[in-house]
């Protein structure tokens, strides 16, 4: 959104006339400290999970502990076979929840303006759906996917259950862009007789693509993050993976098993949670930073 | 105009996949009654509630009482949300009305980072930090508390992020006014900021409510997993999400029936909370 004029009043000038109103000077200085303190303690809980993290994890990664295998239940060697697997899940994870995702996002976004029943339906039910517990998506699968489709302990039921979880946020995000593209795109494409399905493909797409990327970076982010939902779903077995209906252990899977199953495998835990949060945080970083290079690129040419 | 045929096959297609994607939540429902309907029936849905305690898979002695667990979750919610409700609404007060704009950026930046940290690695962090820590105070150190802390620490984002938006969209003018009525900057957020905000701040508190009562791998991994209704914030809990995670992997027969109870009574409470936020969210739209 342009900002139409500067804010008469911004956060430094707020309460400029507390001179005035002497008896409030107490109080002002009580919450000004509660704020300033509240502020540090989350900084200070940042640096600590991710110094302690930093700081424990560097000296277990090596270009072996990303290359070999896993040994002793995971106390020694690497997580090469943790890598594969967790990149089958994904890999399965996105083939199926991109269709459907972009399928909806430019339904919701181009053909139910207004009050349409069924775009109200969908959305309202998508809101339900993003706000369903990790594990309550994990029982689903479990009983969907492993159990009535017959996929058993499988990445590809790991990656069917992410599917499902990604989907709300992968198609918000998606609506959102599509929806930052001007409408004069659209009249100029009709105004050319393009079919819609061209004006789609040759126009829409293209104009939307960072925020495309962006929310599907987001949906990678949250689905390489996630645990519960794979235990009872893909399984994990920790050797490699020879196909989709074999079980594999993803990175979150293999941090708790070695933090909480495996004495004395604390130190691959630590490189192995390193390695999980220095992904998602090139994944998040990258993927804000194309959508504000986005959203601001949208307001310069309209 | 005329339609054109490829556009019909788009339309349909696309409307194929809403659909899809639409009665997900519907089909998530029906497995999870489905899978409790034995439980339920079975073993009877007072048990859950008056049995003495929890013991799954012991054929016909079996014990099946949720309670242990629910006061668990309960406890656990309250605390993280007593906990990281004031210092996300705080935060992001820091970042709106504070902070110079340089450090408000690079504040929002960590908040950011914060939330797009895995649950796991919460609860690795808890495990081989906050549970010595709390072991200290009082044995056996995964706890209740530990739990608290952790989850607190998960939803401060989630609460500060959308606190944060719904400071922004305070009217320019109301903050006028009381600039011009020399009110002091805490009157000014009290008395004008936080009523013209109140619906979009509750959204921040029942969005980190959800993310606290579902959230499964750092509770699991900090509390410690005992069966009984705690009486101290030192003891070990198990809540719902947990115990799931737990016995999911060896359940059968009514003992599986009973988990996808809890995964129900989960899931309900989910949608109570939704149905809230929108009620909430609606009116800070019209406010």
């Amino acid at each position: 959104m342009p900002e139409p004029t500067r804010p008469l009043v911004s956060g430094a000038t707020l309460g400029a006339g507390r001179h005035g109103a002497s008896q409030n000077n107490l109080a002002d200085t009580v919450f000004g400290v509660l704020v300033w303190g509240s502020a540090l303690a989350v900084t200070a809980g940042f640096l600590w999970l991710v110094g302690e993290i930093v700081v424990s994890g560097f000296g277990a990664i090596s270009w072996e502990f990303l290359t070999s295998e896993p040994a002793s239940s995971g106390r020694a060697g690497g997580i090469s076979t943790i890598l594969v697997a967790t990149l089958g899940i994904l890999g399965i994870c996105l083939a199926v929840s991109i269709p459907l995702g972009l399928g909806t996002a430019l339904f919701l976004s181009e053909f139910s303006q207004g009050e349409n029943r069924m775009g109200r339906f969908v959305r309202a039910s998508l809101d339900v759906l993003a706000g369903v517990p990790s594990i309550v998506f994990g029982l689903f699968g479990n009983a969907f996917f492993c159990v009535a489709l017959g996929f058993g302990f499988s990445i590809l039921s790991g990656g069917l259950t992410l599917a499902c979880m990604v989907l709300p946020i992968l198609i918000r995000s998606i609506e959102l862009g599509l929806r930052a593209v001007p409408n004069d795109y659209r009249v100029a494409a009709a105004a050319l007789d393009l079919s819609k399905s061209r004006m789609i493909v040759r126009v829409l797409l293209p104009a939307a693509a960072p925020g495309l990327i962006a929310g599907l970076l987001l949906g990678i982010g949250r689905a390489t993050a996630e645990t519960a939902a794979l235990i009872f779903t893909s399984g994990y077995v920790d050797r490699m993976p020879e196909s989709v209906f074999d079980s594999g252990r993803a990175l979150s899977i293999h941090i708790y098993d070695l933090a909480m199953n495996v004495p004395g495998g604390e130190a691959n835990a630590y490189g192995t949670a390193l390695v999980l949060v220095g992904l998602l945080l090139v994944i998040n970083f990258v993927a804000t930073h194309l959508v504000e290079r986005f959203v601001s690129g949208r307001i310069q040419s309209a | 105009m005329k339609v054109k045929s490829t556009d019909r096959i788009l339309v349909w297609s696309l409307r194929a996949a809403s659909a899809t994607a639409g009665s997900l939540v519907l089909l998530i429902l029906c497995f999870l009654v489905l899978e409790s309907v034995e439980g339920i029936t079975r073993v009877g849905a007072g048990r859950f509630l008056n049995d003495p305690g929890w013991h799954p898979s012991q054929g016909a002695e079996s014990e099946f009482s949720l309670v242990p667990m629910i006061a668990a979750t309960i406890a656990s919610t309250i605390g993280a949300i007593l906990l990281a409700g004031p210092v996300g609404v705080l935060a992001a007060v820091f970042c709106r009305f504070y902070a110079p704009p340089k450090l408000a950026r690079a504040f929002r930046s960590i908040v950011e980072l914060l939330a797009g940290i895995p649950s796991v690695v919460y609860g690795f962090w808890g495990l081989v930090t906050l549970v010595p820590l709390v072991r200290e105070l009082a044995p056996p150190g995964a706890s209740l508390l530990a739990g608290i802390l952790v989850l607190a620490m998960m939803i401060v984002p989630t609460v500060a992020l959308l606190a944060f938006a719904a400071l922004k969209n305070v009217p320019p003018g109301h903050l006028e006014g009381a600039t011009a009525l020399g009110l002091s900057r805490w009157t000014t957020i009290v008395k004008v900021v936080f009523p013209s905000a109140a619906s979009g701040l509750g959204v921040a508190i029942v969005l980190g409510t959800m993310r606290a009562i579902g959230e499964t791998m750092a509770v699991l991994m900090v509390c410690g997993n005992i069966t009984k209704v705690p009486s101290s914030l030192f003891d070990p809990v198990r809540t719902l999400t947990a115990n799931i995670a737990l016995e999911l992997g060896y359940a059968t027969q009514e003992h599986r029936a009973v988990l996808f109870v809890s995964g129900l009574a989960l899931m309900i409470m989910i949608v109570l909370l939704v149905f809230v936020q929108e009620r909430l969210q609606r009116r800070a739209r019209l406010a």
